[in-house]
């Protein structure tokens, strides 16, 4: 999630194939969950949701055949954080040209953590108007949640202390695959 | 960013950080919702101790769009015209909570004042001092030439920008020489030798008197307007004679090359500075830096008071 791997006690937990069949399978259970892909938007929360997003997207239009619209949802300015550190950048967003109107939204992330994010990200969503449903897809729970709020699909269930950092690294941002726990007590 | 007092406040850094968060705003005018609650709770007061529409409007809708509340505060119908005085004024705010106060003041170095004398706690926004700087000003202008000359990224590097008209009497082309030039364009001014300061030649830009030696060498062209409300005595022979020696009309605007722009601050004396016609030309670009100007002040906000205030440089 955070800065770079600098820690020699990091264990990998999922590594390049484990990903790749983690979103194939999450891409199937879209497919059945939603009895087809009619409708559905995929939109990833910058920035390694949407790497995600286009990969689960890419699953799809392998399974199904159609093309699901892909877009990108940042949630800056909709956090409940902001006061608590300096002003951050922007990340794009980018909703796809048929809307959310009336369609069945999956939000796309690499980490459920507190559910802040999540939080925010449906904020955000109903600002672009009123999707028919909203589904959430993660590459990891790791469990420690803030808020009413769980995923509809997920990666993989990650058992964690608050004092462990769990990193997600895709080769479309950091050059190679891989889900990694560091710190705490191993 | 505590305060945006002077576009020399910035570093490039800085700078490109404030255009590319506008240009993420920018998206916003096409949501059904034209809000963001990031400053819900926040109080932001336009101070304006001189008339100015465009400006003042800006930052009350870019306020608007942040969820923050926005007071207005004219000088005239306030108790400013009652004799007060800047001090008491900012004390009254103040004790009202202002998190940000944009000023508008006819005198040079008011909002630096203001920001410094320890009377309030909050930002402050200098939405044009004087004779001195004019900061969201140059900013519009600089997110406006990389929009339409550089495809919306990175900075202005080597762009050739003509900045023409009464400089001695301009907060934007103070703003503007400082601004453009931290983001590595080249500017020029032209104006008579008598609308332009003494120590310009200090100024990181260079100058001329002739424009017609400039405009073919020139990416964008910046008509300031002939400020007759600061001139207190005679700086041309005549206005006929200043429009035909400083005016852009349209043969002039037919020695600039093809892709070049025209912008103007506003608001424009069409027939002194700029003729109707070019005025109206689709390579003037006054309406996108109205727009823009939104978007602009909606990220200096955003970076005001969006984060937390401790700490924050």
């Amino acid at each position: 999630m955070d800065a770079a791997l600098t820690s020699g006690d990091a264990r990998t937990v999922l590594d390049e194939n484990d990903i790749s069949r983690a979103i194939t399978r999450i891409a199937h259970e879209i497919v059945e969950r939603n009895k087809g892909i009619s409708d559905l938007v995929l939109l990833g929360i910058p920035s390694r949701g949407l790497p995600l997003a286009a990969r689960i997207a890419a699953q799809l239009e392998r399974i199904d055949g159609g093309v699901v619209p892909l877009g990108s949802l940042d949630i800056t300015m909709y956090r409940d954080d902001l006061r608590l550190r300096p002003a951050r950048a922007l990340e794009p967003t980018d909703i796809p040209a048929r809307g959310v109107e009336g369609a069945t939204v999956v939000l796309v992330d690499d980490v459920l953590y507190s559910g802040r994010t999540i939080r925010a990200a449906l904020d955000a969503v109903s600002d672009f108007g009123r999707p028919r449903a909203i589904q959430l897809a993660v590459l990891v729970d790791r469990g420690h949640r803030e808020l009413p709020i769980r995923p509809d699909f997920v990666g993989k269930n990650l058992p964690t202390s608050t004092d462990e950092k769990v990193s997600v690294r895709l080769r479309e941002v950091d050059g190679f695959d891989g889900v990694t726990i560091m710190g705490g007590v191993a | 960013m505590r305060h945006l007092l002077s576009a020399a406040d910035l570093d490039a850094k800085e700078a490109m950080r404030v255009l590319d968060t506008a240009a993420e705003l920018a998206t916003l005018t096409d949501r059904s919702v034209k809000k963001l609650p990031t400053l819900r709770g926040r109080t932001v007061v336009n101070l304006f101790f001189e008339d100015s529409t465009r400006t003042r409007i800006s930052f009350e809708i870019a306020a608007k769009r942040l969820s923050a509340d926005v007071i207005n505060f004219a000088a005239k119908g306030s108790s400013v015209s009652k004799g007060e005085s800047l001090k008491d004024t900012a004390l009254t705010l103040e004790a009202m909570g202002a998190d940000a106060v944009v000023i508008r003041h006819p005198a040079s170095g008011a909002p630096h004042r203001l920001a410094n004398a320890g009377w309030i706690h909050g930002s402050v926004v200098n939405a044009g001092d004087g004779t001195h700087e004019h900061p969201t000003q140059a900013l519009l202008d600089a997110y406006t030439l990389r929009e339409r000359l550089r495809q919306g990224s990175g900075d202005l590097d080597g762009l050739r920008v003509t900045i023409v008209g009464d400089v001695l009497h301009s907060r934007v082309a103070r703003s503007n020489v400082l601004l453009l030039s931290t983001l590595g364009a080249d500017v020029t001014l032209v104006a008579p030798p008598t609308l332009l300061p003494t120590g310009v030649e200090t100024w990181p830009c260079t100058f001329t008197y002739d424009i017609d030696s400039v405009l073919p060498t020139s990416d964008a062209v910046m008509m300031l307007r002939v400020q007759g409300e600061r001139m207190q005595a005679a700086y041309f022979p005549s206005a006929r004679e200043y429009s035909r020696r400083y005016g852009l009309d349209r043969e002039r605007m037919g020695r600039l090359p093809e892709h070049a722009i025209v912008m103007h601050p506003g608001p424009m004396n069409r027939g002194m500075e700029i003729s109707a016609d070019v005025a109206d030309d689709d390579r003037s670009v006054m309406v996108d830096q109205v727009t823009n100007g939104v978007s602009v002040r909606m990220a200096v906000l955003y970076l005001m008071l969006g984060g937390s205030t401790e700490g924050a440089a």
